[in-house]
């Protein structure tokens, strides 16, 4: 897994079915002193995060497991809200 | 796997179920040469790291659910999964 920072969101009206009631957010990943390491992505949020957010997310085939009842077609996705980093 | 070096632990409350109960640290990929590189990862620890161990970290979601005996297939990738003790590098380039 990975650290991100989440900066925004998107919406999109159609989609996959699977994605519906989806939360997609705008994600920076992060290195522990926040800098970016690569581009932006779009991450499926799992664990109800919010905008400013520092999060940790999943990538590759795990990131469809994020949501316990449904297969999400995702390849990010955010599962778990950093209270605090200690290094 | 690959090579990591462990700089420090992460608290988190509000994460998915299969994290409950699993201690996150920050560690940073390493080269055999032991040169810190980029891209810092959050793995699951099953071992008992210590920040500045030099630890070995499977990344691949099967491997981690099969480690913490979970039945299912869980959103997880990165588990340290052994300290290292040594590293006997012979000659020849390792990137």
């Amino acid at each position: 897994m990975k650290l991100g920072r989440v900066l925004g969101k998107v919406w999109a009206t159609i989609k996959d079915p699977k994605l519906k009631g989806v939360k997609l957010y705008i994600m920076q990943p992060v290195d522990e002193y926040e800098n970016p390491l690569g581009k932006a992505i779009i991450a499926a949020d799992a664990i109800s995060s919010r905008e400013g957010d520092l999060v940790f997310w999943v990538s590759g085939p795990e990131a469809t497991l994020a949501f316990d009842d449904t297969q999400i077609p995702s390849d990010a996705s955010i599962v778990g809200l950093v209270d605090r980093l200690d290094t | 796997m690959i090579l990591c070096k462990v700089i420090g632990s992460i608290v988190s409350t509000i994460k998915h179920d299969c994290y409950k109960s699993t201690k996150l640290m920050l560690v940073r990929p390493i080269s055999p040469k032991e040169e810190i590189r980029k891209g810092t990862i959050v793995a699951v620890d099953t071992v008992g790291a210590g920040k500045g161990e030099i630890v070995l970290v499977a990344s691949e979601g099967r491997s981690a659910s099969e480690l913490l005996e979970f039945k299912c297939r869980m959103p997880m990738r990165s588990v340290i999964i052994g300290i290292v003790d040594t590293i006997s590098l012979k000659s020849g380039s390792a990137a």
